[in-house]
């Protein structure tokens, strides 16, 4: 028996090493681009301080598809995804880490972050300058489903927010935000469908979309073709990142895991992000990138909503505000 | 007695080893590749109750897309019948420059991912789309309707009657339809008379075949539809709006209610095809 247990150690140990060079990224659609640059930056880095050859592999796919793979068993060293909901769920139902564990890195565990803005034709044909305008009657608005998109989720409550800060109470918020879905003629499953529907197949007159999707747009899908409009007042929104602890103390990895997402809030990381259209936290790096960004007033989720776990259930769960919206 | 008959001697060479080892083979592989995975969705939906499920079954959203879906596959499934049939009936009745090829088309929608048939489909039916923005004047909406889904649950069923119908027409026998014209048999009746009996089965096994396949088809349809709740939500949809909430229990449930009506479906199909069969052997 102790003779198998040091075997078992021995494998264990060796594995350990051998898998403590590979490191993988579960994150969500949008930040393929992001991540590219950050891993082969990260990795020029790790080779210089420690002479080590780092293998970063990234998955991408829709946020809360990916939260189910993990809780599924794919072994994530780090997650990074589009809201923290999806990571609570892999805290709450595979308790593959602390619950606590958004207080461990700083910001709220959010190293970048982006807003919700609007997407128009060129010259702005039916003049829209914030949320109000896409009440109007005659204007089409392409958005995500918030049941199967968390980029969606963000549009909504972006909405919201601006309504009730206007409007005063939940009851007008709530027709406010009616009346833009009833605008709505196409409900993607997910933000790159809605950015596709909107650029490629010519449909609606404005597309709410994160600002840096709608940077990506502007700047490399149809230069000239489209224009950003920044609504009055919009959502923070915060897309976290954490490292899966049960994942990376079976790989070996917890050492290379933080220091993969530190790197994030580095100078280095931060202007990385910029360049990819996320807004850096570091104040000297917004600076620098300051005129990329559309200026808008910014809510947090905290300071309307509370926490994503009440969000969801009040908003997006099923007999949720979002179905009262269409099914009354 | 020396027939070949494979049923007439036990004597007789089995290629495979003997009835009792394929038999057990094949229980246990269908217990293995369908019966196990499938078993494991009744059990999920099984933590929810009888009311509970009932709940989640019955509430609007959900029905208004059973609608959807089950309307959109039938009628996808007729239109396959027509013109599944027509293309069937050149490909066996005539010869042509290309036939092989034309052939093989025939099979592209089985090979094809459907998520690359539901966007291409949706590109070329899109109001500034090839085909959609001639439609679009006309104040026809291809894309982003129901409309749209019926056009690409036609294209992903397409194979299923042609593949069904064409063995059969290719055994039928020409005797028999000339037969009937020598009679006076006008081109209406040797057809509805003479030849459509022959292939019915056939015809309904792959209606039902494409019916089935349709109703839980997700890729290719959901960029075309829209996904409007109420309106243009397939139930695939639901079940992954159900699985984004981590409602695992809600969308066995409606994956039961699919599995259930599929298997009905074939069932029946299996039915009528004996019957039919029947008939024909009476007369």
């Amino acid at each position: 028996m102790p003779k198998k247990t040091a075997l078992l150690t021995v494998f264990l140990a060796s594995s350990a090493l051998a898998a403590g060079t590979t490191l993988l990224n579960v994150s969500y659609d949008p930040t393929r681009e992001l991540y590219q640059d950050i891993n082969a930056a990260f990795a020029k880095k790790w080779k210089a301080q420690t002479g080590q050859d780092l293998t970063l592999n990234q998955s991408h796919g829709g946020s809360g598809a990916q939260a189910r793979s993990v809780i599924d068993g794919l072994e994530a060293d780090v997650v990074t995804l589009a809201l923290s909901y999806d990571i609570d769920s892999i805290a709450d139902k595979a308790k593959l880490l602390p619950e606590n564990w958004q207080s461990r890195l700083a910001y709220n565990s959010s190293p970048y972050t982006s807003t919700i803005v609007f997407l128009v034709r060129k010259g702005n044909p039916k003049n829209i300058k914030d949320w109000d305008d896409l009440t109007k009657n005659g204007v089409q608005v392409i958005t995500p489903n918030p049941k199967t998109s968390g980029g969606a989720r963000w549009n909504f409550l972006g909405a919201w927010g601006y309504a009730l800060k206007k409007y005063k109470t939940e009851a007008k918020a709530k027709d406010f935000v009616q009346k833009i879905y009833k605008n709505v003629p196409v409900l993607d499953s997910g933000a790159r469908g809605s950015t596709t529907t909107f650029v490629e197949r010519g449909i609606g007159d404005v597309l709410i979309a994160w600002e840096n999707e709608a940077l990506l747009a502007t700047k490399q899908l149809g230069e000239g073709k489209f224009e950003i409009v920044a609504p009055s007042l919009s959502i923070l929104a915060e897309p976290p990142v954490t490292w899966v602890d049960k994942n990376v103390e079976k790989h070996g990895t917890q050492k290379l895991a933080k220091a993969y997402l530190e790197f994030l809030y580095s100078a280095e990381g931060q202007e990385i992000a910029a360049k990819n259209y996320y807004r850096p936290r570091s104040k000297t790096v917004a600076a620098k990138y300051d005129a990329q960004f559309p200026r808008v007033k910014l809510f947090t989720l905290q300071s309307v909503f509370g926490n994503w776990r009440d969000t969801q259930k009040k908003y997006f769960n099923d007999g949720g505000v979002f179905d009262q919206i269409y099914q009354k | 007695m020396t027939t070949a008959l494979p049923s007439s001697k036990k004597s007789s060479r089995r290629v495979i080893p003997g009835f009792h080892f394929t038999l057990y083979f094949t229980l246990i592989y269908l217990l293995l590749i369908v019966l196990v995975p499938l078993g494991g969705l009744f059990v999920k939906t099984a933590s929810l109750s009888w009311s509970q499920f009932w709940e989640v079954v019955l509430s609007a959203r959900v029905l208004a897309s059973f609608r959807v879906t089950f309307g959109s596959a039938l009628v996808a499934s007729l239109i396959n019948i027509v013109f599944g049939l027509i293309t069937a009936w050149v490909l066996v009745r005539y010869h042509f420059w290309g036939k092989r090829i034309v052939d093989a088309f025939i099979d592209l929608p089985f090979a094809l991912p459907t998520a690359v048939a539901g966007i291409t489909l949706t590109s070329l039916l899109a109001p500034n789309g090839w085909v959609g923005q001639y439609l679009a004047p006309l104040g026809i909406k291809a894309a982003y309707s129901q409309l749209g889904i019926v056009l690409a649950l036609t294209f992903i069923g397409l194979p299923f009657v042609v593949r069904s119908v064409q063995p059969v027409l290719e055994a039928l026998s020409k005797d028999t339809e000339e037969a009937a014209e020598s009679l006076g048999a006008s081109r209406g009746q040797v057809f509805f008379r003479v030849i459509l009996p022959e292939i019915l089965p056939a015809v309904l096994t792959g209606f039902t075949l494409a019916f089935a396949r349709t109703v839980g088809e997700y890729g290719s349809v959901i960029f075309i539809s829209g996904n409007m709740p109420m309106q243009t939500e397939i139930i695939p949809l639901l079940i992954v709006s159900k699985l984004e909430q981590y409602d695992y229990s809600g969308a066995t449930a409606i994956a039961s209610v699919m599995l259930v009506v599929s298997f009905v479906l074939l069932l029946l199909s299996n039915f009528l095809q004996a019957r039919a069969a029947r008939k024909l052997g009476a007369a």
